[in-house]
């Protein structure tokens, strides 16, 4: 067996003291960072990395704790969803319709419990699913040449853009700032300089991590200065925790039902968790029916969204490990940490470094189980964390977000790039523009030019080598239909209004 | 409909500058059959079309903040510039104690909770990234520590 073997070689690695012991520190922070609203995996994520690769933590260590961030953040964004009716981060959106109103009739420790379990079963379902499905699909991944990747590419941009965004010309706006920007610096092709304007500090580049911070983490300060805090009020009181054995049987169906759907909806490149919550929740919504009572704090309502979510989380690290195509935002920067620690991901991933492959989902399994020991018996810790004032949470953030890329470089230039980006990162989202584009954009420019230029040397420039094989016409086909296809279904995909009271 | 009808504008313009400038990139004599230029060439188009796009067919506006706010916003990316350019010469804690609470005030205005939560974050986070996480923070000006 296989992949037994790569199991083992996977927990001999995540089970060193160090290793799990980043693990644990990655859960932990992951599920404040979840908890707290105005802090998602994507920027919490973000506002880490440049830390992770001054404390000089090797590939494996840093991609553990991360990904535990991650997971953990996935976990966390519930917490304020049922308390305090706000999202902890998107993808827990479709849990405050049903977490609120339970926690408001009083089980506010039932709905923490339930959601937590169900976070539990997603992700785990998720991970043994990325286990099975990622060397099978990364097996496939080598028949891609040039002219696949920049198909595939193309579908990230083109599913990203129609799933994500209410109006495709914001998005097609969004993907290509990103890509104007990743063409910014020495040309790798001819080595000659490109749109720099004479900067010598753009010479290099612009860093994407600079980009990212700026777009996630600053921008965030400047809507919760507009907001003045408002939104961190505190919501209902949590009293004793204890577990409803009979919600946790009756949602077993759901749970399975969801993560399933999720894991799906994390696979599609560009997709990721915040459709897979939508979709599980809406599709057990239809299973129940009028009867289900959807919307007025039913059991099923929480483990839906919350298991689709967690399994989304895990389904959209298939591509991005196999594929380097990130699944969703938070991967996305995800895949900016790999680049930054001199990972290539994709097939080769796997068959020259299954020590990082292996001992991440090593590591996930067990930061799953932690979680669930975190989220469930532990949970008051983390409902303390929600009265920190925004007033001191998001000065902090901003600074931590300064030291990190500050100690990146040393350049005071970088540091006025990040606050241009947040600045920038605000307009964008007032305009209704996502920004998760660009950010794609910006980590997969220069691999999607590169793919187009071999494609035409090897075709020695003739346009229809793009489309010469079954699997690019595939990607091609799937990259049109996925750009299209959501303008007509707006009208189903039309997100729910949030309870408001 | 005007905001995104102005900043549809706003990026078509910039769009066909990019495009303008991707034209003028110098390429080596040793080329692929696609060259630096056009790729950015595609892109410029394509950001100028949706651009346009959104000029003809714009969504409805969003909430724009007042004008106190927009002070407010301004005020904050200025002290972000601020602290960004007095890193370096003046060390790191007497820039981070007041930007922290500047940005805290803004955030919510109380003034003796912002001072308070200025120092606290500067001395916590400076304790914690110099000698938890090891990095060459410099605490205060040279002239004042050496």
């Amino acid at each position: 067996m296989e992949l037994l073997a790569n199991l083992s070689l996977g927990f001999s690695i995540a089970l060193s003291p160090y290793t799990l012991m980043l693990a644990l520190i990655g859960c932990f922070l992951g599920t404040i960072i979840g908890a707290l609203p105005g802090l998602g995996p994507s920027n919490g994520v973000a506002i880490l990395i440049p830390l992770t690769f001054t404390l000089g933590l090797d590939a494996t260590s840093a991609l553990v704790l991360m990904t535990s961030v991650y997971y953990g953040a996935m976990y966390g964004g519930r917490i304020s969803s049922i308390l305090l009716n706000i999202p902890g981060d998107e993808p827990a959106l479709l849990t405050t319709l049903d977490g609120y109103p339970m926690a408001k009739a009083g089980r506010a420790g039932d709905a923490l419990v339930i959601s937590g379990f169900a976070s539990f079963v997603g992700a785990f379902l998720a991970t043994v699913g990325l286990m099975l499905l990622a060397p099978l699909l990364a097996r496939v991944a080598y028949l891609f040449g040039p002219s696949e990747y920049f198909a595939l590419y193309l579908l990230a941009f083109c599913t990203l853009g129609g799933m994500a965004s209410n109006n495709q010309a914001k998005a097609a706006i969004a993907s290509c700032i990103g890509l104007a920007i990743a063409m910014v610096g020495v040309d790798n092709t001819s080595g000659m300089p490109r749109l720099t304007g004479g900067n010598l500090h753009l010479y290099d580049g612009i860093d994407f991590l600079v980009a990212i911070v700026g777009l996630f983490a600053v921008a965030e300060v400047f809507f919760f200065i507009e907001s003045h805090g408002s939104k961190s009020s505190i919501g209902v009181k949590l009293e004793k925790v204890r577990i409803p054995w009979k919600d946790l049987f009756a949602t077993r169906w759901t749970m399975l039902r969801a993560s399933g759907v999720g894991f799906i909806a994390g696979i599609l490149p560009g997709a990721g968790a915040s459709l897979g919550s939508f979709l599980a929740y809406m599709s057990e919504k239809s299973i129940a029916g009028e009867k289900g009572g959807f919307g007025t704090g039913v059991a099923k309502g929480i483990a839906a969204p919350e298991a689709g979510n967690n399994a989304a989380a895990g389904g959209a690290l298939v591509p991005m490990l196999t594929l380097g195509v990130p699944g969703s935002g938070t991967t996305a920067v995800l895949l900016a940490l790999l680049m930054t620690l001199n990972i290539t991901p994709g097939p080769t991933l796997f068959s020259d470094r299954p020590e990082v492959v292996w001992g991440l989902i090593a590591a996930l399994l067990i930061a799953n189980f932690v979680l669930l020991l975190m989220n469930v018996p532990m949970v008051k810790i983390f409902v303390r964390v929600l009265q920190v004032p925004a007033a001191i949470l998001l000065p902090g953030v901003t600074m931590i977000s300064f030291i990190g890329i500050y100690s990146l470089s040393g350049s005071y230039f970088d540091l006025l790039l990040m606050i241009a980006f947040g600045a920038l990162g605000y307009v964008l989202r007032k305009l209704d523009i996502p920004t998760v584009p660009v950010i794609l954009g910006i980590l997969l420019g220069g691999h999607m030019e590169d793919a187009l230029r071999r494609a035409m040397v090897i075709s020695d420039g003739d346009a229809t080598y793009l489309f010469s094989s079954a699997i690019a016409i595939g990607l091609w086909a799937a990259a049109i239909i996925g750009f299209v296809a959501p303008m007509f279904m707006r009208g189903l995909l039309k997100k729910p209004q949030r309870i408001t009271d | 409909m005007a905001s995104d009808r102005i900043f549809g504008l706003v990026m078509a313009v910039v769009a066909l500058a990019y495009m303008a400038s991707a034209y003028h990139i110098q390429a080596s004599f040793l080329s692929d059959p696609v060259g630096p230029k056009a790729f950015p060439m595609i892109i410029g188009g394509v950001g100028a079309i949706s651009a346009m796009y959104l000029v003809f067919r714009p969504d409805p506006d969003p909430e724009w903040p007042v004008l106190r706010t927009w002070v407010a916003l301004a005020f904050a990316v200025l002290v972000l510039v601020l602290y960004a350019f007095a890193l370096r010469p003046l060390g790191f804690l007497l820039p981070t104690a007041l930007a922290a609470a500047l940005l805290s005030y803004q955030i919510s205005p109380r003034p003796k909770f912002a001072a308070i939560t200025g120092v606290c974050l500067s001395v916590v986070l400076f304790l914690v990234f110099k000698f938890a996480l090891g990095l060459g923070l410099v605490a205060l000006p040279a002239r004042f520590s050496g």
